[in-house]
C-alpha cells in the first residue's frame, strides 16, 4: 500500500507556493485566522489565513461542505465570522456597518451557480438593476447595458426573460450583472455547477477575461478539469481548513488510474481502508 | 433615482404579481367595507345613547317660604356649582303644565279637585357629565351622619334626581357605550391584521427577488420604496371601490329610508365625506406600512 500511496510521477511532486505579494501592496482579500461557526455547532471554516493579490485568479476547491461557500459568503458579509477578521482592500469587515453592506457589495461582483436573476425582469433590466442601484445616469445604463452584454454574447436577448433563456445563457447574464460596474473583485460560487463541461468553458472564458482586465477573482468550484486546464492558483480545503494553496496547482495532486481506483474502492468500502495521498 | 423610477417600479411589479396583489386589493376592499358600515353604526348607537343620558337631571325644590333674597342666593350657587351645565328655572305653574301633559289622569282632574297647585317652584339642573350627577346631589343636600340629606341652603326643600331612573340609564348607555367601542377597536385590529397577513403573503411570494437585491447592493430603502408605492397603489384601489359601493348603497337604501328611523337620522353620525376620507387615509396608510414592516425581515440578507 505504502508503495501506491507515494507520488510517481515526476512533476506532479513539485509545488510551488504563491509567491508573496510585493511589499506594501495592500492585498484585495486577506483573511487572518477566520473561523466560522454555525448555529447548531456544525464548522464552516477553521482557522484560514490567506492573502489574494490585486489581478489574482484563485480557485477554491474541496469536497461539498468543505467550506467554500461559507467563505465566499464571508467575503461578501452575507455572513459573519465568528472570530477572525477578513479584510477586503485592507477594510476590515466587522467594520463594516449593516448600513454599509450594500456600498461593499457594491464594489464585490458575484455570480452564482442558480444564478440569482430577478426573474421579473427581463435581460437588460436584470444587468440594469445593478447600475440603478447605484444611482447610475440612465444614459450611462443605455450605454453601458448593452455594451456588456455584447461582450457575453447576449446582445440578441436582451428582451427576454429569464426563465426563457438556457442554463449558460442565465449564467453569462449573472456575469454581465456582476461586472457591468466594474467591481475590482468578483467573486464565483460554482459558477458551473449545472453547465455542461462544453457550456462551462465558455463561461470560464469569460471569467478568465474579466480577471485579465485586472479583477481579482475568487471562484469556487468542483470542477476538476477546469481547475486542472487552467493552471491558476488553488486552496483546497478540507473540514473547514485550508490543507494546499499552490501557485499553478491542479484540482488533486496527480494521481494514476490505479492509485484512482483504489481511492474508488476504499471509499465504497471495498477491501482495505483507501486514504488518498 | 427618482420617485418615477420607484413607481415604475411598483407598477411592474404590481403587473407580475397580479395574483397577491388581487388579493391584498380584495381584503382591502372587504375590511373598509365592513368599517364603512360598522363607523356609521357604532356612532348612531352611542350618540342615541349620549341623548338618553341627555335625560339625566337634578331638581331642585324651592322651599315654599323661601325668601326672595334667598331664593336668588340659591339661583347663583347652583349657576357655580362644579359639573353644572344649565339650570332652569320652572315655576310651579309651569311645572304643573308639563306635569299635566305627562300625566292627564292624576294632574288633571286632581289637581281641579285639589283647587290649589300643589307643586313647589323648581330649579331643573342639567349635569355637563351625567356620570358625575351624584355629586352634584351631594353638593347641594350632603348626607349627614345618619344619612339623611339635609339642604345646605334655606331656600332648597329637596333635592332630587330620580334615582333609580338616573341609575338605570346611566349603567344601560354605558354597557352599549362599551360595547360598541370593544366592537369597533376589535374591527379595527382585525382589519388592520388581515391586510398585514395578505401583504405579507405577497411579500413572502417575492423573498427571493428581495434576496437578489441585497446581493447586488442595493440599500434596505431602495428595495422598500416600490412596495411602500405598491402598498398605496392597493389600499388606494381598495379604498376608493369600498367608498363607492358604500356611496351606492347609500344613496339606494340608507337615504330613503332616513325619515322612518330615527337611529339613521341619529345626530352625531359621522359626515359621510368625513367617512369616506378617514376610510381611505387609513387603507392607504395600513397598507403602505404594511408593506414596509413585513419587508423588514426580508431585508436581513
Amino acid at each position: 500500500m505504502s508503495k501506491i500511496r507515494t507520488r510517481r510521477r515526476p512533476g506532479a511532486a513539485e509545488t510551488v507556493a504563491p509567491a508573496p505579494l510585493p511589499a506594501g501592496e495592500v492585498p484585495v482579500v486577506e483573511l487572518r485566522d477566520v473561523s466560522k461557526v454555525y448555529a447548531g455547532g456544525s464548522v464552516g471554516l477553521e482557522r484560514v489565513s490567506m492573502r489574494i493579490g490585486r489581478g489574482e485568479f484563485v480557485f477554491l476547491v474541496g469536497a461539498t461542505g468543505c467550506g467554500k461557500s461559507t467563505c465566499i459568503r464571508l467575503l461578501m458579509k452575507e455572513l459573519e465570522v465568528s472570530s477572525g477578521e477578513i479584510l477586503i482592500a485592507g477594510k476590515k469587515l466587522s467594520e463594516v456597518d449593516r448600513k454599509r453592506v450594500p456600498y461593499l457589495r457594491r464594489n464585490i461582483g458575484t455570480v452564482f451557480q442558480d444564478y440569482k436573476l430577478l426573474p421579473n425582469r427581463t435581460v437588460y433590466d436584470n444587468v440594469a438593476y445593478s447600475l440603478q442601484v447605484i444611482g447610475e445616469s440612465r444614459e450611462e445604463i443605455r450605454r453601458k447595458v448593452p455594451d456588456i452584454l455584447r461582450l457575453v454574447g447576449l446582445s440578441t436577448k436582451l428582451h427576454n426573460y429569464p426563465d426563457e433563456l438556457s442554463g449558460g445563457e442565465q449564467q453569462r447574464v449573472s456575469i454581465a450583472r456582476a461586472f457591468v460596474n466594474h467591481p475590482p473583485l468578483l467573486l464565483a460560487d460554482e459558477p458551473t455547477g449545472n453547465l455542461d463541461p462544453e457550456t462551462s468553458i465558455g463561461i470560464m472564458q469569460l471569467i478568465y477575461r474579466i480577471n485579465r482586465t485586472g479583477t481579482t477573482v475568487v471562484v469556487a468550484t468542483h470542477d476538476k478539469e477546469m481547475v486542472d486546464k487552467m493552471r491558476r492558483r488553488v486552496v483546497e480545503l478540507r473540514d473547514g481548513r485550508i490543507v494546499r494553496d499552490e501557485q499553478s496547482g491542479l484540482y488533486r495532486p496527480d494521481e494514476s488510474t490505479t492509485e484512482f481506483a483504489i481511492r474508488l474502492r476504499g471509499e465504497l468500502g471495498v477491501g482495505d481502508e483507501g486514504n488518498p495521498n | 433615482m427618482s420617485f418615477g423610477f420607484f413607481f415604475k417600479e411598483a407598477i411592474r411589479g404590481l403587473s407580475r404579481n397580479s395574483a397577491p396583489a388581487l388579493a391584498a386589493l380584495l381584503t382591502v376592499l372587504l375590511t373598509a367595507l365592513v368599517l364603512g358600515v360598522f363607523i356609521p353604526i357604532v356612532q348612531a348607537t352611542t350618540g342615541t345613547a349620549n341623548e338618553v343620558r341627555e335625560r339625566v337631571l337634578v331638581n331642585v325644590y324651592v322651599a315654599e317660604d323661601a325668601t326672595k333674597a334667598e331664593r336668588e342666593q340659591l339661583a347663583a350657587a347652583l349657576e357655580r356649582t362644579a359639573n353644572v351645565k344649565s339650570v332652569e328655572y320652572v315655576p310651579k305653574e309651569q311645572g304643573l303644565k308639563e306635569a299635566r301633559r305627562k300625566n292627564p289622569e292624576a294632574f288633571g282632574r286632581g289637581v281641579d279637585l285639589l283647587g290649589a297647585n300643589p307643586l313647589p317652584d323648581m330649579y331643573r339642573v342639567v349635569p355637563d357629565d351625567p356620570d358625575g350627577v351624584a355629586a352634584i346631589v351631594d353638593r347641594l343636600a350632603p348626607a349627614n351622619a345618619d344619612g339623611v340629606r339635609e339642604p345646605s341652603l334655606a331656600a332648597i326643600d329637596e333635592v332630587r334626581n330620580k334615582e333609580e331612573d338616573t341609575e338605570k340609564i346611566l349603567s344601560a348607555t354605558g354597557l352599549v357605550k362599551i360595547l360598541t367601542g370593544g366592537l369597533m377597536a376589535l374591527l379595527v385590529f382585525a382589519s388592520i391584521a388581515l391586510i398585514a397577513n395578505t401583504l405579507r403573503l405577497s411579500i413572502f411570494a417575492r423573498r427571493r427577488e428581495v434576496e437578489v437585491m441585497k446581493l447586488v447592493g442595493a440599500t434596505n430603502w431602495f428595495i422598500r420604496w416600490p412596495f411602500v408605492i405598491e402598498g398605496v397603489i392597493v389600499g388606494l384601489m381598495g379604498g376608493v371601490l369600498a367608498v363607492m359601493l358604500l356611496t351606492i348603497a347609500k344613496e339606494t337604501f340608507i337615504d330613503p329610508l332616513e325619515d322612518r328611523f330615527a337611529l339613521l337620522a341619529a345626530p352625531e353620525t359621522i359626515d359621510f365625506p368625513l367617512l369616506i376620507v378617514v376610510l381611505l387615509i387609513a387603507c392607504v396608510a395600513v397598507s403602505a406600512a404594511g408593506s414596509a414592516i413585513t419587508l423588514r425581515r426580508f431585508l436581513r440578507v
